[in-house]
This record gives structure tokens, C-alpha cells and sequence, in this order.
């Protein structure tokens, strides 16, 4: 059963803790969507789970291989979709896939079928022979989620998933996360409360680095007498 | 091992794709020509050797190879797709080498490719050929330790800029450091022991050596030694500094 397992997770910088003592668990067919506002930990917290930053405290366990001293196994049940899309800009979409391939130890046809399915699923058929830096905000977004998805990862965590992509790009993404959810952990960061009661099966408000709300969008939608999430959000983290 | 080689194919293809490998390689073809034949006096030193050639590598290398490395980690971390590679599965030695010998690699290609001086000595003369063949491989790891400095100064900052002028400073003092002139300085006061560390420590002292001919398996182990320290730093900064 694959699971993502986050103990007592605790970053500070310096005199400053952008995440403070976080433990949550989230399995297999969950698509845990992490809230809260600008600076309250949730990259920071991806960060973590992912291997990128080492923990003050904690750790986190993905399908049972330790972040910290399992980093290559847990690393390889992962997909991630850092902030901001990063890729290597003079690479087109096409090389970079098959890079990133090589690295998750795809070979030869296995390869080149993957690579060529996931273009498909994101709609990067028309730009798979463009260098990156000329693509546009949505594209270079899809071309970081085809990275994240290609080796069919156990546990995918996205950081802002939908951020620059117009309306329809938004809801193919959704429809692509809903189609993988059964048999996967997804953790997406968002700031846009329409995505939580779209994808989401459960929800975690963090503000200040803890979490202030934790349960289904209904159930957190219940805590607001006009049963808003927005007035949740509002209540919980201001 | 197969983690280190995508890594290097990838870096490697990285030059070719963007105009840096061929105005590297064009720039650092055409300083050696003008040093070689300019400044070094080729015709005029009537002999068939390419000393005038590679004397003024280490001086060539002082500004191309920061050049060269100042982009090696820095860009990654502007771009943020150092945030990418580490957390792919693969480790923070594999990533440093793979890069590190792409760009010496490339910096091997642009050195193979002056061999148009070797077939002119050779035309003109009968050169010692093994002797060019040690001046080459001296050379060669020359340009590897330079790299293995850079490349370690780019982990430490997001700037570009800044990584090439530091770059180049700690390129120079490990240059001066054999140079008469800075000796004599020290011969004054201190020991003969010291004199001879600091002197030790130079590039000039080992490559020299090389350029003659000598391959001595002391200057061997310097500049392995000095590309192993660099790159261990490496790998030590960017655990350090990853996510600032």
C-alpha cells in the first residue's frame, strides 16, 4: 500500500520556523490538497518530503523508505512538480522528457513509448520539438507535470499544479490528476479553493507552518455557517 | 556510474546547443595562435617544439575556464532546476562529476582541435613528439583543476558574475604562487620549507615540468589530488547551499 508518512516535520531559517512540528498521513487513493497562504510553509514542506531540504527535525516516509536515510528508493517512488515548473530551457520538451527518463531508468522502446504517452496526455505534441525557453507559461507548466508523471510514480506531489494555465489548460489538469488518483498519493499545494472541491478528497490548511484544518472539503466547508471554503480559509489563517 | 554518464551527455549536448562551445572554442583557438605566434616567438625561436605554445596556457586558462564553469551551478540554481536534479534519484556526487567532466570534456575537444599546430611543427621540423604528447596531457589536467575550482565557486552563488571574478582571483593566486617574483617576496623572511610549499602549490611549478616533456608522477598526483579536494568541496557546498 503506498503512503506518504510525515513525522514531526520541522524547518527553521535561521531565527525564523517556516514549518513547525507538521505530522499528517496520507495513503494510497487520497489526493490531499495543501492549503494555506502565501508563506505558510507549503513549499517549504514539499521541499522536504521530496529530498530538496533537509529537515531541522523529522522526517518523512514515502511507501516506507525514510527521506533521510533512504533518500535514491524514496526518491524513485516520487513525482514532483517543483514550483515555478523549473527544466533546462535550452532543451526542447521532447529531450528533456527522454533526459528525465534516463535518469528514472527507462531504456530503449520502454523509453521511447512513455515519453511519447505522456506528451499525449499533456498536449505537448506541437511544441515537443521547441526549445523551452520559448514556450509559453502553460506549456512550460505541462512540460513540468509530463516530467513528474513519466515513470507512473507511486506518490505525486505538485506544487502548484494549475498556477498560469488558462481555464481549459485547468481542467485537463484536473481531469489528468482525478484519472490517476485511484491508484496513487497525491499531494498538491494550491491557492485556488475551487481546486479542492474539484480534485480533492481531503484537505489540510496550513498557516504559520501548522495545521489549522484538516478533513474532506465538505467537511471543512461545514466549519462556515454560509458553508463556504472561502470564509474557512479566511477564518483559520488571518 | 550510468547516472553520471546521462548526466554528462546531457551537459555535454548543453554546450553544442547554445552558441558558448563555438565561441569558446573560436576565442580560445584564436588567443593560443596570437600567444603561440605573437608572443611566444614560434619562427623566431627556430626550434621544433611547441614550448611557446603551451607556455602560455596557464595565462589562457585564467580567464577561459571561468568562463566556462562560472555557469556550471550557478545557472542551475537561478533557474531553479537544481530543485529538479536533486531531487531526482540520483546523488550529489553523481550530479557534481557528470557535469564536471562534460565540461572538461569540452574543454579537451577545443584542445584537440589547436592540432594544426603540431602538424605545422611537424612540417617545419621533427619535433620530439612524446614530449607534445606530455605537454598536451599537463595540459589537459591543468585545465581539469582550474575546472574542478570553478566549478566548485559556482556552487556557491546564484550570480554568474560574481562566480567568474572569484574564479579567476583564486585561479591567479594558485598561478603566482610559483612565479619568481612572489617567491623572491617570501625568500626574505621565511623558511626555505615554506617557499617550497607555496611554490609547490602552483600550477606553473607542475605544468612546466609537464610542457617539457617530464611527466613526473608527483605532478600527477598534485593535480588529481587537487581536482579530487575541489570537487569533494564541491559536493560539501552544494549540500550546504542548495536552497538559498
Amino acid at each position: 500500500m503506498n503512503s506518504v508518512e510525515i513525522s514531526h516535520l520541522r524547518k527553521d531559517f535561521g531565527r525564523f520556523t517556516a514549518v513547525a512540528d507538521l505530522s499528517f498521513t496520507v495513503k494510497q487513493g487520497e489526493v490531499l490538497g495543501f492549503l494555506g497562504p502565501n508563506g505558510a510553509g507549503k513549499s517549504t514542506t514539499m521541499k522536504m518530503i521530496t529530498g530538496f531540504l533537509t529537515p531541522t527535525a523529522g522526517t518523512a516516509k514515502i511507501c516506507g523508505f525514510d527521506i533521510l536515510s533512504q533518500p535514491i528508493d524514496a526518491k524513485k517512488k516520487i513525482g514532483y512538480l517543483p514550483e515555478g515548473a523549473p527544466a533546462y530551457p535550452d532543451m526542447n520538451p521532447e529531450d528533456f522528457l527522454n533526459f528525465i527518463a534516463e535518469i528514472r531508468g527507462l531504456q530503449g522502446d520502454i523509453k521511447r513509448k512513455r515519453v511519447r504517452e505522456v506528451i499525449e496526455k499533456v498536449n505537448l505534441g506541437n511544441v515537443a520539438h521547441q526549445s523551452i525557453d520559448t514556450l509559453s507559461k502553460g506549456y512550460k507548466r505541462r512540460v513540468g507535470l509530463a516530467q513528474a508523471i513519466l515513470h507512473d510514480p507511486d506518490v505525486l506531489i505538485l506544487d502548484e499544479p494549475t498556477d498560469g494555465l488558462d481555464p481549459n489548460q485547468k481542467h485537463e489538469v484536473r481531469t489528468l490528476i482525478k484519472n490517476m488518483a485511484k491508484e496513487k498519493v497525491i499531494i498538491l499545494s494550491t491557492h485556488i479553493l475551487e481546486e479542492v472541491n474539484a480534485v480533492c478528497t481531503r484537505a489540510i490548511i496550513i498557516a504559520n507552518g501548522k495545521i489549522v484544518a484538516d478533513g474532506t472539503p465538505e467537511q471543512l466547508e461545514a466549519k462556515s455557517p454560509q458553508k463556504r471554503l472561502d470564509d474557512v480559509f479566511r477564518s483559520m489563517t488571518m | 556510474m550510468d547516472n553520471i554518464n546521462i548526466i554528462f551527455k546531457r551537459e555535454l549536448n548543453g554546450y553544442f546547443s547554445t552558441p558558448i562551445a563555438y565561441v569558446f572554442i573560436v576565442i580560445f583557438l584564436l588567443l593560443s595562435g596570437v600567444f603561440t605566434f605573437h608572443l611566444g616567438g614560434f619562427f623566431g625561436r627556430g626550434q621544433a617544439d611547441l614550448q611557446a605554445f603551451f607556455t602560455f596556457h596557464p595565462w589562457l586558462y585564467l580567464f577561459l575556464i571561468p568562463a566556462l564553469s562560472m555557469r556550471l551551478w550557478a545557472e542551475e540554481r537561478k533557474s531553479g532546476s537544481i530543485e529538479l536534479i536533486l531531487t531526482l534519484p540520483i546523488s550529489i556526487t553523481d550530479a557534481v562529476l557528470g557535469k564536471f567532466l562534460a565540461a572538461w570534456a569540452f574543454t579537451g575537444i577545443a584542445l584537440a582541435l589547436t592540432f594544426p599546430m603540431w602538424i605545422t611543427v611537424n612540417y617545419l621540423g621533427s619535433p620530439d613528439n612524446m614530449v607534445i604528447v606530455a605537454g598536451y596531457i599537463g595540459s589537459l589536467l591543468m585545465a581539469g583543476g582550474f575546472l574542478a575550482m570553478g566549478s566548485s565557486i559556482s556552487a556557491l552563488t546564484k550570480n554568474q558574475v560574481i562566480a567568474f571574478i572569484i574564479s579567476v582571483v583564486v585561479c591567479l593566486m594558485f598561478i603566482l604562487s610559483g612565479l619568481p617574483m612572489v617567491l623572491d617576496f617570501f625568500n626574505g623572511w621565511a623558511s626555505q620549507t615554506i617557499v617550497d610549499v607555496i611554490s609547490s602549490f602552483s600550477f606553473l611549478t607542475h605544468f612546466n615540468a609537464m610542457s617539457k616533456g617530464v611527466i613526473d608522477l608527483r605532478d600527477l598526483v598534485y593535480f588529481i589530488s587537487l581536482m579530487a579536494f575541489w570537487l569533494f568541496a564541491n559536493i560539501v557546498f552544494i549540500e550546504m547551499k542548495k536552497a538559498d
